[in-house]
């Protein structure tokens, strides 16, 4: 069977053998019965939202691209409050389903802002998309929906990206004195701290909880002689 | 934060009651052991007396790092940890995410997976309803619900015991559909239980919806309007008590919402009582649509056929929601060529309901603080992640 | 005389009445923290029923109770509270790490957790499972009564710790 696989020229796929049944793309099946086809990037700019959009910020909106029916757009940090505005009052955007944040290191800027919004009226999602290192601060869109408060809080806790004009730029899940922005690629899973760096007043020096390390429980004993409050 | 408002006067008439006598603000804390708080919420609270002047909620005292272990396993390994984020309805989350993963891969389910997916999630619904209302009355003094919610509750726990050995943290899907077909039997024994149900829900009805004292705790409790709803990305029964029919499962079916039919339900006077409502209507409708998922219920495979190794395409990214029992829950997942995602963001709706707790509770005594905190549903889980 | 010797013939009807006392009537108090704590209400509900063990008061306060059932994931910004209420209850107290997080952190080896409550505060009872089925914590309440049976009012302050246990890193 094998020499005549590779008796045939690559790419030929085999029309009528004789072979087991799983091997040939039969057109009768089932769609969930072949290999599945990955969805491909399609250009956006077609969409008669992208033209109004580009027509209204010309090179704020750098991109319009569509990936398995999402339509996202990138667009410039400077722009991103306009931007939404815009959506929000003209094209009836009035939700914001969430923001967040992502990190790609390879690349300068590194984190990525992503806007996901979704009309009542046109029943359709978009996402925006915005670039920006960890020294440039991205425009609040607090102003525009409230619901932008806490995501954005969230993306400032676990990545270090600030919002500009924020009411409450504060870290959310975290508790205040957190050593470092944990969704970041190179923050280790386990942590860095351990517990008497995070609760100085409650543990001694190297006892307490320590995530992801093993150095078991130590009762607090209270210091002989006061302790120097690590700076 | 903001400003405070002036106390909104309701039933009470404050002018000559000495109970309400004006003092000085108080701040309370409303900490994160506290029997109402369905969990690790901690409020910060500025007092007058009883009456609220401004809440300011702290959360992350149950915040795992859940999006952090999303990257380091492949796809299917982390069905496990969608269960554990809001545990009172795993299997809406774990449809969530392979929802996402299939959209992302290209996977298309087939139609009988479809199919108990749907009866699994609906099924869940109930159930996490069940429990919310368990929780809600007990919290406004209720106990007796409480211990009859419950055991339905347990009859829908064995459902799932029989379908996938678990209880609470369900792990039942997996991208492409399921990972084992139902056990013999298990469909006559959950038509069972959809016969019995409305019995069930017209006791409970009988407890609370008529019941002096439960709307003297909810009725005008906790107004919030639609468009200030749709400003905090409000989503799910909170919304719909708000009065504004969107749910995702008619907007954007999925799995098999399109095929069948089904009501939803919405209320008129945005309070905690048309939320009380909705979600017992909802229990109901959810009832509705797993008799007629069992009847249409067709043959066939579980499992599409998919690449032993799943790996996303390079540069590839999707949003996919669904309606779980307390809003829209949704992930975003980027991929990057490798079998684990490169970043999973959970779109959690407890996390921006909690945000519109402020807003409904300012100028509330604090004992309806405790119905308002019921009435958004949140469980911690999903909002600290 | 109390503390100042072994447990003897003298003190074991004593003993025997005070335990019997003891582990009939343990009041836990209510500390879920995550999906554990839903299991944690299936054991009062009517079919697991706690209360016929004698367990049913869950005290909201930690002034008021014997047992901390601790349900769920310790985080690093939970722990200083979980400490903080296990100092304010009142001796004899006992706790139980129920699941996997509390147990040893479960799923869950990340920045934000603390593997295991038991370097908290110090664990009588664990019980594995994630979550355990309510008849898993019903057995580690039962495991617990017979624990407090092993304590003497000869050595009051005694926390009965199996010799296992003894030698842990």
């Amino acid at each position: 069977m094998s020499d005549e696989q590779d008796a045939k020229p690559p790419g030929e796929k085999p029309a009528a053998k004789p072979k087991p049944a799983h091997h040939e793309e039969d057109p009768n099946k089932p769609v969930w019965e072949k290999d599945p086809t990955a969805p491909e990037w399609q250009d956006g700019s077609s969409d008669p939202l992208a033209q109004a959009l580009k027509e209204e910020f010309g090179d704020a909106i750098e991109s319009a691209r569509s990936f398995a029916g999402d339509l996202t757009f990138q667009v410039r940090r400077d722009a991103i409050a306009q931007v939404c505005a815009s959506l929000k009052t003209k094209h009836a955007f009035t939700y914001l389903v969430d923001v967040c944040g992502a990190d790609y290191p390879k690349r300068e800027p590194r984190f990525d802002v992503v806007y996901h919004l979704y009309s009542f009226a046109a029943n359709r999602r978009i996402r925006l998309k915005v670039m920006t290192g960890e020294d440039t601060p991205v425009p609040t869109v607090c102003g525009v929906w409230v619901a932008a408060n806490w995501p954005e809080r969230e993306a400032y806790d676990m990545y270090g990206v600030r919002f500009e004009g924020h009411p409450d730029m504060t870290r959310i899940l975290l508790w205040e004195g957190f050593n470092g922005y944990p969704l970041r690629k190179d923050f280790p899973v386990e942590g860095i701290d351990t517990g008497s760096a995070i609760y100085p007043e409650y543990y001694e020096p190297s006892a307490g909880p320590v995530a992801g390390t093993g150095t078991g429980w130590k009762p607090a004993k209270p210091p002989a002689e006061p302790v120097e409050k690590p700076s | 934060m903001s400003q405070p408002s002036q106390p909104v006067n309701l039933s009470f008439d404050d002018s000559h009651d000495g109970l309400f006598a004006k003092g000085e603000e108080m701040e309370l804390n409303f900490g994160p052991q506290h029997p109402s708080t369905h969990g690790v919420l901690r409020l910060k609270l500025k007092v007058d007396g009883e009456r609220i002047i401004d809440c300011y909620p702290i959360i992350g005292y149950l915040h795992r790092g859940t999006e952090k272990l999303f990257e380091l396993h492949p796809f299917f390994q982390n069905v496990p940890h969608t269960d554990r984020m809001d545990y009172v309805a795993a299997a809406t989350n774990n449809l969530a995410y392979v929802g996402a993963v299939e959209k992302l891969v290209g996977l298309v389910v087939p139609p009988r997976a479809r199919y108990i997916r749907t009866i699994l999630c609906e099924l869940q619904r109930i159930s996490s309803h069940l429990l919310w209302l368990a929780t809600h009355a007990i919290d406004i003094g209720a106990m007796t619900p409480f211990f009859y919610m419950f055991r339905e509750r347990e009859l829908i726990l064995d459902l799932f015991e029989q379908y996938c050995g678990a209880r609470l943290t369900l792990n039942c899907m997996r991208p492409g559909g399921l990972p084992h077909d139902l056990p013999v039997g298990w469909t006559d024994k959950c038509r069972e239980l959809v016969e019995m149900f409305p019995a069930k829900f017209d006791e409970y009805e009988g407890l609370l919806t008529n019941n002096r004292i439960w709307k003297k705790r909810t009725v005008g409790i906790g107004i919030l309007p639609p468009e200030v709803a749709i400003d905090y990305g409000v989503t799910g029964p909170m919304l719909r008590g708000s009065g504004i029919a969107w749910d995702l499962r008619k907007a954007m079916p999925y799995e098999a919402y399109g095929e069948v039919e089904f009501d939803v339900p919405v209320g008129k006077n945005c309070d905690t009582y048309d939320r009380y409502v909705v979600r017992m209507e909802e229990m109901r409708q959810a009832n509705r649509i797993i008799a007629q998922c069992l009847t249409k219920l067709p043959e066939g495979p579980v499992m599409a056929k998919r690449p032993r190794v799943m790996k996303a395409g390079k540069d590839s990214e999707v949003y996919y929601g669904i309606e779980g029992p307390k809003g829209e829950i949704g992930f975003y997942i980027v991929g990057d060529g490798t079998p684990n995602p490169y970043r999973c963001h959970v779109r959690a709706p407890s996390f921006i309901n909690l945000q519109s707790l402020p807003e409904l509770a300012k100028g509330y005594l604090l004992a309806d603080l405790v119905a308002l905190i019921g009435t958004t549903d949140i469980v911690l889980g999903e909002v600290d992640r | 005389m109390m503390g100042a010797m072994e447990a003897n013939v003298l003190t074991t009807t004593y003993d025997k009445i005070f335990n019997w006392a003891r582990r009939s009537a343990i009041w836990p108090m209510q500390f879920g923290l995550a999906c554990c704590a839903i299991e944690m209400m299936a054991v009062l509900d009517p079919r697991h029923d706690m209360s016929r063990f004698g367990a049913e008061v869950f005290r909201a306060t930690p002034r008021q109770s014997d047992l901390m059932i601790v349900a769920g994931t310790v985080t690093e910004k939970m722990a200083p509270i979980v400490r903080r209420l296990w100092d304010q209850m009142p001796e004899p107290k006992w706790s139980i790490a129920m699941g996997a997080c509390a147990t040893c952190g479960g799923p869950y080896r990340t920045y934000a957790v603390t593997q295991g409550v038991d370097r908290v505060i110090p664990v009588d009872v664990y019980v594995p499972g994630c979550p355990p089925r309510p008849e898993a914590l019903l057995w580690g309440l039962l495991h617990l009564q017979r624990k407090i049976d092993r304590m003497t009012v000869a050595k009051p302050g005694e926390r009965i710790i199996s010799p296992t246990a003894e030698g842990r890193p």
